[in-house]
């Protein structure tokens, strides 16, 4: 209990100081996250939107198995995306493997589903109130995507920012495909399992701290999205 | 402009007709859901300029006709043909629609204007003209920047109604739009209504209200089991219907 109570206050002078080790760490979590979060949106909403509207034979399936996908478990996509990307793999002449680009590519598989599939679920029902009345105007099923995305814009967000909170709290892809190396692929999570198998609990601590901080904020976020929505649009 | 030119009865009552598109005509229309066989229209045009009622008690299938005529639903047999020719993503682009409860985008009120009018390729520069002539139409004018969705349900409905105007539609089809509107707000909507009929616009109109009927309509198309059982001038209908049940309809006999 002692040590745990100086690891904590430890930690929190970690924090406060402004250790420069600590925030290098907390920023490449941030880009490596939101880089993945990012790209993942920009794939995964249009796709889980499409999937809504469209109809065509296999496609329960697809959803059933997009929702799958969302529980993937993360070292089985490191495993994966390191095999691709290995110098024997079919991507290993891009030489990404050990990069910071080596994990975002790995969180973009493990959020997509997540995005993709949540967003399929605000798009249809959105789709249920709209699609007379847009096919009435003359728009396509297709064509309503863009419609459909941005009127349902307030509760996407929350799919993002789902999405988000895998990126950000995973450790199982990263650690194979980054490797944590110091300074170059070290983020929050491999360097908090690092640091507590080597005793160093108190920069283990202080990152957690910042990563609940930051789970706290994503939430709070959410809510406040989903609150503007209903203020406004009265979505 | 779009070509408007006077026929026979436009003439005498003074209203343009909308060349294009009429008559609309519905030949050996059939649609079944559930084994019940909601709509059984073997021969049905609609010709008359002015607007078109369409009663019936519930179940008759009114809304499932206006729908197959809008081509929101595909029959299962049968065609419907407009001056004669299917209708195209052209005829179908001079057809609009409100619904009994408005459809509104999580917008703004002139967001949803804009919306149509962007879809219709209306310039942007005329767009914001056009959209607070629209206003003034609905008499909506204060209330452009509002949530769409914030509105009451007659200011709603009039949004609906004049976002469907937007695209200066040749054929209009109404499901009950003033179903669930207090006196006031239906009066409203019936002078829009009335108002885009007199500018040349044919309205197809389901209502389940006599009086509505009678105060806006030119033809009564009555319905019954998913069959019409009557077309004919509202002149004749209300003193002189012609089948039983049209009859019972409008003495105010139950229907069931």
């Amino acid at each position: 209990m002692q040590d745990f109570a100086a690891s904590l206050a430890h930690a929190i002078g970690l924090i406060l100081s402004g250790d420069a080790e600590l925030w290098a760490i907390v920023l490449l979590s941030l880009r490596v996250s939101l880089s993945a979060v990012l790209i993942a949106a920009v794939i995964g909403m249009p796709l889980g939107a499409a999937l809504a509207v469209a109809r065509f034979p296999g496609r329960q399936a697809l959803i059933v198995l997009l929702n799958a996908l969302m529980g993937l478990p993360p070292v089985v996509v490191g495993l994966v995306v390191y095999m691709m990307l290995s110098n024997a793999g079919p991507l290993g002449v891009l030489q990404l493997l050990y990069t910071p680009a080596a994990m975002i590519i790995a969180q973009v598989v493990l959020v997509m589903p997540i995005i993709a599939a949540l967003s399929r679920q605000v798009v249809e029902t959105l789709d249920r109130e709209y699609s007379e009345q847009l096919r009435s105007i003359g728009v396509s099923r297709l064509g309503s995507v863009p419609t459909l995305l941005w009127d349902g814009r307030f509760n996407l967000l929350t799919a993002v920012l789902a999405g988000f909170g895998r990126a950000i709290a995973e450790v199982g892809a990263v650690i194979i495909v980054g490797g944590n190396i110091n300074h170059v692929t070290r983020v929050m999570t491999t360097t908090i399992a690092l640091e507590t198998s080597k005793g160093n609990l108190a920069l283990a601590l202080a990152l957690g701290t910042i990563l609940i901080f930051i789970a706290i904020t994503v939430n709070a976020a959410t809510s406040a999205a989903g609150g503007t929505a209903r203020r406004l649009f009265h979505a | 402009m779009r070509d408007l030119r006077l026929s026979h009865s436009g003439a005498v009552t003074g209203v343009p007709t909308p060349a294009r598109d009429l008559p609309i005509s519905a030949r050996g229309l059939r649609l079944q859901r559930g084994g019940k066989l909601l709509i059984d229209v073997p021969d049905l045009t609609i010709e008359t300029v002015g607007p078109t009622m369409i009663l019936g008690p519930n179940g008759a299938g009114k809304s499932v006709l206006i729908r197959l005529l809008h081509g929101l639903v595909e029959p299962d047999a049968g065609q419907i043909t407009l001056a004669g020719r299917d209708p195209d993503r052209a005829a179908r682009a001079r057809q609009a629609m409100v619904f009994q409860r408005p459809v509104l985008l999580r917008r703004s009120v002139t967001g949803n204007l804009h919306y149509v009018l962007r879809f219709h390729g209306v310039p942007r520069s005329e767009r914001r003209a056009r959209v607070r002539d629209l206003l003034a139409r609905g008499d909506l004018s204060g209330k452009g920047r509002q949530s769409a969705r914030s509105l009451s349900g007659g200011e709603g409905q009039r949004l609906a109604l004049i976002r469907a105007l937007a695209g200066a539609p040749e054929i209009l089809f109404l499901d009950e739009p003033t179903s669930s509107l207090d006196p006031g707000a239906t009066q409203r909507i019936e002078a829009l209504i009335a108002r885009a009929a007199r500018a040349g616009t044919k309205v197809i109109m389901v209502t389940h209200d006599l009086g509505q009927a009678r105060r806006l309509g030119e033809e009564i198309l009555f319905l019954n089991g998913g069959r019409v059982e009557e077309q004919t001038p509202v002149a004749d209908f209300f003193p002189r219907p012609r089948s039983a049940a049209a009859r019972a309809f409008v003495d105010g006999h139950l229907l069931v």
